[in-house]
């Protein structure tokens, strides 16, 4: 890739240089040409028009998996579940496109570490759904655990019914969108992405978050420490709009009912916290 | 700027940091660095504003919308405008030679491109990680 600062010593990739490093950040130049397509250099080619189905009766998490990477291996663009049983551990470190149907529901840490797939869920799924997605889209038709897109990076996670407590907790991008209520401490240490809740919301809402948007289209049970409502502007209005009609979640009543909940950002330095709060932390 | 309620700069000049580096209060003179990002990662994208690149993206992909890219943004590292690359933890510079817009929607949608070129590309650093780390 022309212009770009790179070598093909893999030790040097590796980090395993001696050069000094003057501070966090890589410095690398961007060549302008598209050089490598739309999909990671070492994506799988798969097809979404090739489909095929795994039946999980009976079978360990590891031996789904591993039938579902045979399959892409394969070059099956679209992967059918059937009999899930709510087993854990489903669907997980997919890093390219593909399309996944899941007939029946998922248990905990369904769907992690994603990047890039789109999965549909018919029924239900357990705590710490789409836990550190980076990209993709992943749709639950029915309700949630806690934890529900915990450490989510990016890409969009929905689910039409409701969801447990701590939702997108330690939310770091993404958009997680919730059809009914969320539980307690929902958005816990957010510091990017955006939630979108159409129902309402548990205690301590977006408690301690660094920064981020929610958004609320019922009641809020109470706010969290640093959690303060700011205005809904017009591109908010669109975005909502937008995303909610995509997935097939507008409320009859519109976006313009929606609480926008942002960060104070006071905790963004200790030395603005009061001096008895100051002394309860040391 | 200890005792105040100072929470990073305001951004209200498309060219902030590109004129300063961002380092503007007392807090940020005495420790040599910018408080808080460099952009607003809160901003939303304007879907109007899409190029002919990131649409047919968004068509490989699957998707409808911009889905991970809604949260890239045009950042600006060491005075110069870059974009943050997750995958290697840095920021990648973009060229000298590129004139960028007079409005931050635009030059989004620019690092969202460059960025897609840079990591999709043959070169990129997580294609040697791929190699060595992969278990599977």
């Amino acid at each position: 890739m022309a212009g770009v600062n790179t070598s093909t010593d893999i030790g040097h990739e590796m980090g395993l240089h001696t050069e000094p490093l003057k501070g966090r950040d890589i410095k690398t130049m961007f060549s302008l040409e598209n050089e490598g397509g739309f999909a990671y250099a070492f994506a799988p080619d798969v097809d979404f028009n090739k489909r095929g189905s795994v039946d999980c009766e009976g079978k360990e998490a590891t031996e789904i998996n591993g039938e579902i990477r045979e399959l892409i291996k394969s070059g099956h663009g679209t992967v059918v579940l059937d009999n899930p049983g709510a087993k854990h551990s489903i669907i997980v470190g997919i890093l390219h496109r593909m399309n996944f149907i899941v007939n029946g529901s998922l248990g905990y840490f369904g769907c992690g570490l994603l990047d890039g797939p789109m999965v549909r869920i018919s029924g239900r799924v357990g705590w710490s759904f789409g836990e550190n997605m980076m990209a993709g889209v992943c749709v639950v038709e029915k309700n949630a655990g806690s934890t529900f897109g915990a450490a989510i990076r990016g890409g969009d996670l929905v689910c039409k019914g409701s969801v447990g407590s701590r939702t997108g907790i330690d939310q770091k991008g993404g958009t997680i969108l919730v059809g009914g209520d969320t539980g307690a401490f929902s958005g816990f240490m957010m510091q990017r992405g955006r939630m979108v809740v159409c129902g309402n919301a548990g205690k301590n809402l977006g408690d301690s978050m660094y920064d981020g948007t929610i958004y609320v289209g019922g009641e809020i049970k109470d706010l969290g420490v640093d959690a303060v409502p700011a205005d809904l502007t017009d591109l908010d209005k669109a975005w909502l709009t937008r995303k909610l009609t995509q997935y097939e979640m507008m409320p009859k009543s519109g976006v313009d009912h929606f609480t926008k909940i942002v960060a104070g950002k006071q905790l963004w330095s200790y030395d603005n916290l009061e001096p008895s709060e100051k002394k309860l932390v040391l | 700027m200890a005792g105040t309620s100072y929470k990073g700069a305001d951004i209200e000049d498309v060219d902030h940091f590109l004129k300063g580096g961002g380092i503007d209060s007392e807090r940020e003179q005495i420790i040599g660095q910018h408080i808080g990002y460099r952009y607003d990662v809160n901003l939303l994208p304007d879907y109007d504003r899409l190029t002919d690149f990131l649409k047919g993206y968004i068509e490989f992909m699957g998707w409808e919308d911009l889905n991970w890219l809604e949260d890239v943004h045009m950042g600006y590292d060491d005075g110069k405008p870059a974009v943050f690359d997750r995958n290697i933890n840095g920021w990648v510079a973009i060229p000298d030679s590129y004139d960028l817009p007079d409005n931050q929607q635009d030059r989004d949608m620019i690092a969202r491109e460059l960025l897609i070129k840079f990591q999709m590309s043959p070169d990129h650093p997580m294609v040697q990680l791929n190699k060595a780390y992969r278990k599977f």
